[in-house]
């Protein structure tokens, strides 16, 4: 089921019928029983699109990862490939194919997601393999569904490959996403962008709308407005340690394609007389989106409110229950067993999140994440940014986690403009020498990304940027909040306020910061058809597509949701972007261990 | 007006009509007769082979090909072999089959296309009979060779010959044969006498039609339907047999009293129609039979051919081109003599009004009487849109518009595309065009293939019209007529490459979604290498120009439209096939200029081809990349002499590239690495590989002071951090002894609370106590903590009358056991935030 895409203001589910429907029409023209071998990175964004009941449906047999050497025997008639357009990946199934046709006869086919690929269809060839595929197609899937207000295209290198290999296809997917979804909502009159990617995006975009005159839809636009942002415009949000409860679950555990693992303890279940024995050792998995509601309630608020928006919630919850006893005649008990299943589906997401909670409230307590964060703070209000900081040197001293290291460090450059000559070789040496020679070329990656610096001769130009933007809020309410600062208790996400600042009062007002901030802004229009000019009624919103190009955190989708609800916002954000980030996992593509294969 | 029903002939329940169509603009000196004759449905064109079986060389036969209005579209000398049959595809090209099994395929202006062959067994047996077919695959060709045996070819654009099995007791060439298509599959239907034979892929199968009446010792001649639901036989005894072609049902059954075999034979049932009716023509005769025992004959002066239609018959003959039909119901309804369906009393009704007599009204108030107002204005399009003068349809609508007026919300769609199919189809009938489509036929046609027949005809201009009038949008009418006219255009060998270049963007500037390279791919087939290009330029999807650029092998212009689509795919498709045309030199340099590509490459290279990496890197001077390149490299090397030669290119590299920093850290690493190895060998302890960090804690934990002291004194390594570092790695050890002297060593640059910390992690209280006094006065009371010295931690914050620090040890306070302690606490708390 998706209905957790059909809740926000536009109805995303319709491009998750489109994905299915091709997905469909792909397997039917594989006529007959198939085995799926898949791409394991796939699997996760497929997730998103179909369950396996609906391969089920469509003769799908058996699916294996796709490995070397031979294919796990099957009794089917196709063997059908989902990979992503790789090289390796093509020498992978070549050898596959190679050793499966000597045996049994097969039916191959490839499917690339989500493009097809005249290099690998050329490696296929060079391999002899080619002649052995009855279809060769593509399934385009850029931009995912993954939450009635949200797009992600799950790529997960993308940052790394637009501003560190110089390679763009993810903007060029991005671009394609984006022509798809101009074909299904109608075309966006207006485009923004901050950034090179941005433009390079918005430019592919208006030059793909030139090669399909003549073919445009005939719907009515349903987004009014794109803003592209690069991730390079705003390095230092993702650094920051996120304070929301959808981020923090993200921080400390990790939120792959909308699934979460958790440390099974605190979810065993209490029965009478089982006893405390078996305790479950899988990691307890969970889905998180806003199809279940006490979720889309709590998910984006300051992890400090939680608490109480969790015991509120169990009051009712049991005062729900408590019904029962009021309920004489049968007509009131009939009633009440009817909406007992949402009840207690109700009650189990509750206890769910209370363990969750008390998880991450003994993290969060804990002295540890009481001091890094008070570095990050000191940081984000410019405090001491330009000396080596102790409590960095005590965590080097005491081997923490590397990526924490990096990002504190990153995060100290990003707030400093660069990091004096003898801070940053100081910092560096620490690290080099503590964790290994070998990260030299990671430290030289985040150099190239502008993660790290050396000062240039230029004034730290953060502090304009901070008060300007007012990035920073002394007094910021994180129970009932007024202002998009409370996502990480104080600091307000520069990409949301830059969003927030050109939807009202436009970006005209803040040019000296957009000249500041690197690469080009710009505004573009798009012709709409006569006749598909919206007419807005008195008081409605307007609806503004966000795109962050490298990554988006939890945390800036919750400060742009709370400016959504805002009252007299005038804006509701949809959001699409590469992919769901946060600074551990951001920093972590961006490094390279030379020790490790090639991936 | 009057003479609508001039030309009807009753027969049973309905009536047949025969419209002339056109008088033949060709000059045929001896008719029809004595040739080869091919037209094509839907009013297509006429192929036309005069003495196709002389076998001269002197005398070639000449093969002509006409519209249907008899305008001579090519002609030119036959030169190949014999030929047996004429025919058209569904996409009007023209078939010939030879009698040596060898199909020639020309397309309407004569010009040769290609051939193909059913056989090779037709070498020696030749061709006896053939037959081409439509059916939902394609066009068809059925042979029946020497041998007696049928192949078939279901589809001529996918050719695959199926040979039928063999007809038992078959000596000659049996009496007659159709090609069937039923189940989806092609299947031949053979007389021998009066047996009759379905053959199929896999079986010869003996069939009986029902009820064939007994007398007939023979079937002479069948046909097939145009929709292939119907079969009709005709006897030796003069019998015509109608039936289902399934022949499970009989229709009808008619004695035509003529026992001569028949030249000709074809329905002539239009589509719902009641009564199933054939035509046969004999020399001179044609005769329309249907149900009823009558049947209508017409007199023949002229050698004529009979074209099957979906609705009707087509006649040909040297003078005449004809439709013979069952008048349409709409039709018959309003001009049959006497009739008072609604359409007749809205015709008659509007014919007063146009008199400006009051019979009008009384006409119009009977129709409304009934109520039946909508259905009569009905009648009138509908009729109007079966008659071929235009005249007459002009009536008809007319009369429909009146009815009109007196309705209201009557729908007007009907009414509306009837004039605008009319004004088309009127066009397209026109002597000069010469399409003579009934409406039934263009709606089974569809707008589409009627443009392409257009088009095809090389009536661009017309073509255009249509689209335009019909409003077919832009992509798929105007803008792909202007795109075969183009191709056409660039292949006039006389214009020069800007006349055509300009011709063809200032016709289709604006027209939407033109695929400028398909153009430019027919000027480059026809070896206009310039005129391609000039024509790409116009190409609006750079992705498109890219495959055919390279084929010119214009490969930088290539490059760099595949970097402007922005498909990285594409750019990695020129790259790879550069890599491979130019030599390594050139294709560095072209490289070079383009930045995008390069980096790509360099992904590639990356993954597929180190080395190659390295010659990019040397030929851009990218020290600095080749030092990551060394470092990279040393660690895939097992042998540490390997490992540290690298890093010492590396070192070299950074060097180069004035990068003081990674050069000096690249020699540290090399330094340790040669520490760690020396040590491996004195002492047996695994090192190398490890960081400063660990190598030191290593050495510590194995007791090993003095090296590690050394590489902390030779590495700088910062006071703090080696404090840290051997305070946990003595810990972890639990060597106490070592860890008090240690600690006593000197005074802590970090301080005593990380050794209390540190010894507590370690479960170790006794030791933590011993360093609680070192502490700083600021971290007394988490030291006094840290060990659960409640009374020391509340003495150490009273002292300091710190508030915090007195909630803190408060909140650590259980209310049982520290009671006395709490009230002193919170007494000097009163008093210090008193203060």
């Amino acid at each position: 089921m998706a209905s957790h895409l059909f809740c926000g203001r536009v109805n995303l589910n319709i491009l998750r019928e489109a994905a299915r429907k091709d997905l469909r029409e792909f397997l039917d023209k594989c006529s007959g029983s198939k085995a799926i071998v898949w791409d394991e990175y796939l699997t996760g964004p497929f997730g998103l699109i179909s369950q396996y009941s609906l391969l089920k449906e469509h003769e799908v047999e058996k699916m294996f990862t796709l490995k070397g050497g031979r294919i796990p025997s099957a009794a089917v008639k196709n063997i059908v490939f989902f990979v992503r357009p790789r090289l390796e990946l093509m020498d992978i199934i070549a050898e596959n194919v190679a050793s499966e046709e000597k045996l049994h006869p097969r039916e191959f086919h490839i499917l690339f997601v989500p493009r097809r690929s005249l290099l690998c269809e050329q490696r296929l060839k060079e391999k002899g393999v080619l002649n052995s595929f009855t279809n060769i197609d593509e399934y385009i899937l850029d931009l995912i569904p993954y939450d009635g207000d949200l797009l992600s295209m799950e790529s997960e290198s993308s940052f790394r490959e637009c501003y560190l290999e110089n390679d763009q296809t993810s903007l060029y997917h991005a671009a394609k996403g984006l022509m798809t979804l101009q074909a299904l909502y109608g075309t966006i009159p207006q485009i923004f962008g901050k950034g090179e990617c941005a433009r390079h995006v918005a430019n592919m975009m208006l030059r793909m709308k030139r090669e399909f005159a003549g073919s445009h839809t005939q719907i009515l636009p349903v987004f009014d407005t794109l803003l592209l942002l690069d991730r390079n415009v705003d390095l230092l949000t993702p650094l920051a340690t996120q304070l929301t409860y959808e981020g923090l679950i993200d921080e400390i555990y990790g939120i792959t394609n909308g699934y979460v693992k958790l440390p099974p303890e605190k979810f065993a279940q209490k029965k009478q007389g089982e006893g405390g024995k078996d305790l479950p050792t899988e990691p307890k998995k969970l889905q998180l989106n806003s199809a279940e509601e006490l979720y889309a309630e709590i998910r984006d608020k300051n992890f400090n409110a939680v608490g109480a928006a969790l015991s509120k919630k169990a009051k009712i919850i049991s005062a729900a229950f408590e019904e029962r006893h009021n309920a004489k005649t049968v007509g009131e008990i009939k009633q009440f067993v009817s909406q007992l299943p949402h009840m207690q589906a109700a009650r189990g997401s509750l206890a769910n999140h209370t363990s969750i909670a008390e998880l991450i409230k003994d993290i969060t307590t804990s002295e540890d994440f009481f001091d890094s964060l008070t570095v990050e703070q000191e940081f984000m209000t410019g405090v001491d940014t330009d000396k080596v900081s102790t409590y960095i040197e005590d965590c080097i001293a005491q081997k923490d986690p590397l990526i924490k290291i990096l990002r504190l460090v990153c995060m100290q450059s990003v707030c400093n403009n660069g990091l004096k000559q003898k801070v940053l070789d100081y910092y560096k040496r620490e690290i080099l020498q503590t964790y290994g020679y070998k990260h030299i070329l990671t430290l030289k990656n985040l150099e190239k990304v502008g993660l790290l610096k050396p000062q240039s001769t230029v004034r730290n130009n953060y502090p304009t940027i901070r008060k300007t933007l007012k990035l920073w809020m002394e007094d910021t309410n994180e129970q009932n909040p007024n202002d998009i600062s409370y996502v990480y208790s104080g600091y307000a996400p520069l990409s949301v306020r830059l969003t927030q600042v050109l939807a009202r009062p436009g970006w005209r007002s803040i040019e000296e910061v957009l000249k500041i901030l690197p690469g080009p802004h710009f505004e573009e229009r798009q012709q709409v058809p006569t006749g598909l000019h919206k007419k807005r009624q008195p008081g409605e919103n307007r609806t503004t597509l966000v795109f962050f190009l490298g990554g988006v955190t939890y945390a800036e989708i919750a400060a742009l949701r709370f400016l959504s609800h805002m009252e007299d916002s005038g804006t509701e954000y949809i959001i699409a972007t590469t992919k769901l980030i946060n600074g551990t996992s951001w920093v972590k593509s961006l490094m390279d261990n030379p020790e490790e294969n090639f991936p | 007006m009057a003479f609508v029903t001039a030309n009807w002939n009753p027969l049973g329940e309905s009536f047949y009509r025969k419209i002339e169509l056109y008088e033949m603009g060709w000059n045929l000196k001896d008719g029809l007769k004595d040739s080869l004759v091919a037209a094509a449905p839907y009013g297509g064109p006429i192929a036309l082979l005069k003495g196709h079986n002389r076998r001269s060389s002197s005398a070639r036969p000449q093969l002509e090909i006409f519209s249907s209005s008899g305008l001579p579209l090519a002609s030119f000398p036959w030169k190949s072999g014999v030929v047996k049959q004429l025919g058209w595809t569904v996409s009007d090209d023209l078939l010939c089959v030879q009698e040596d099994g060898t199909v020639l395929v020309y397309d309407l202006w004569g010009g040769f296309k290609r051939h193909f062959s059913m056989g090779n067994e037709l070498s020696q047996s030749q061709v006896l009979e053939t037959k081409i077919f439509h059916s939902p695959y394609g066009t068809g060709v059925a042979i029946l060779t020497g041998a007696l045996r049928y192949t078939l070819a279901t589809n001529i654009d996918d050719i695959k010959l199926r040979r039928l099995p063999e007809v038992p007791g078959l000596q000659g060439a049996p009496s007659c044969w159709a090609v069937l298509t039923q189940d989806r599959q092609s299947k031949v239907l053979v007389a021998n006498g009066s047996q009759l034979f379905i053959l199929d892929n896999t079986a010869c199968t003996p069939v009986t039609p029902p009820g064939l009446s007994p007398q007939a010792s023979s079937i002479v001649h069948m046909c097939v339907s145009f929709s292939y639901k119907y079969l009709a036989l005709l006897t030796d005894s003069g019998h015509v047999w109608m039936g289902t072609s399934n022949l499970k049902e009989k229709l009808s059954e008619v004695d035509t009293n003529i026992k001569t075999p028949p030249k000709q034979m074809a329905w002539c049932r239009r589509p719902k129609s009641q009564q199933p009716s054939a035509v046969v023509m004999w020399d001179g005769l044609l005769i329309v039979v249907g149900e009823c025992k009558e049947t209508i004959q017409y007199h023949l002066d002229d050698d004529s051919v009979l074209v099957p239609e979906l609705d009707g018959v087509r006649i040909i003959s040297g003078t005449h081109h004809e439709l013979l039909q069952e008048v349409p119901g709409a039709c018959e309804e309003i001009f049959k003599i006497a009739s008072m369906a609604p359409g007749a009393l809205l015709l008659e009704a509007h014919k007063e009004y146009e008199k400006e007599s009051q019979k009008a009204d009384e006409y119009l108030r009977e129709i409304k009487e009934q109520s039946l107002l909508s259905e009569a204005v009905r009648q009138c399009v509908e009729a109007a849109g079966h008659e071929h003068e235009p005249e007459t349809q002009k009536t008809l609508l007319r009369a429909a518009s009146f009815g009109k007026c007196f309705l209201s919300n009557f729908p007007p769609e009907q009414f509306v595309s009837m004039c605008r199919d009319l004004r088309v189809l009127n066009a397209v009938r026109d002597y000069t065009v010469g399409i003579p489509l009934t409406h039934t036929q263009f709606k089974q046609m569809t707008v589409q293939v009627l443009i392409d027949r257009l088009v095809y005809r090389k009536l661009y201009p017309l073509a255009i019209e249509v689209c335009r009038y019909l409003k077919t949008p832009e992509y798929q009418g105007v803008s792909r007529v202007l795109k075969h006219w183009a191709c056409y255009k660039v292949q006039q060998k006389e214009e020069s490459d800007e006349v055509i270049a300009k011709a063809v963007s200032v016709k289709l500037a604006d027209a939407a979604g033109i695929s400028y390279s398909e153009i430019a791919t027919k000027a480059y087939e026809s070896g206009r290498t310039e005129l391609a290009i000039k024509l790409l330029e116009f190409e609006p999807r750079s992705g498109e120009q890219v495959p055919l650029l390279l084929k010119m092998k214009k490969s930088p212009l290539a490059l760099s439209k595949a970097i402007e689509s922005g498909d990285t795919d594409l750019v990695y498709t020129v790259v790879m096939y550069l890599k491979n045309e130019l030599n390594r030199g050139d294709f560095f340099m072209m490289l070079r200029n383009q930045p995008v590509a390069l980096s790509l490459y360099k992904q590639f290279c990356k993954h597929q081809e180190q080395d190659t990496l390295k010659d990019l890197f040397n030929q851009d001077d990218d020290h600095e990349e080749l030092g990551n390149f060394y470092v990279k490299a040393s660690y895939k090397e097992q042998r540490l002499e390997a490992r540290i030669a690298l890093l010492q290119s590396a070192v070299d590299e950074y060097y180069k590239a004035k990068n003081e920093f990674s050069a000096k850290t690249t020699e540290d690493e090399m330094r340790l690495l040669r520490f760690q190895r020396k040590l491996e060998e004195e002492k047996g302890e695994l090192l190398v590989g490890f960081s400063l960090h660990d190598t030191m804690t290593t050495l510590l934990s194995v007791g090993l002071h003095k090296h590690a002291e050394q590489l902390y004194k030779d590495f700088r390594v910062p006071d703090k951090r080696f404090w840290w570092l051997k305070l946990k790695a003595l810990a972890e050890k639990e060597d106490w002894e070592e860890l008090e002297k240690f600690g006593k060593s000197k005074k802590s640059p970090i301080g005593y609370l990380p050794f209390v910390e540190v010894c507590i992690k370690h479960h170790n209280k006794y030791e933590a106590k011993k360093y609680v006094s070192k502490v700083t006065p600021e971290q007394k009371v988490k030291a006094h903590l840290a060990v659960g010295d409640m009374e020391g931690a509340a003495e150490a914050a009273i002292e300091r009358r710190n508030e915090s620090e007195i909630s803190t040890v408060l909140s650590r306070c259980s209310a049982t056991t520290d009671h006395l302690l709490m009230e002193r606490l919170n007494r000097a708390r009163a008093t210090a935030v008193k203060k």
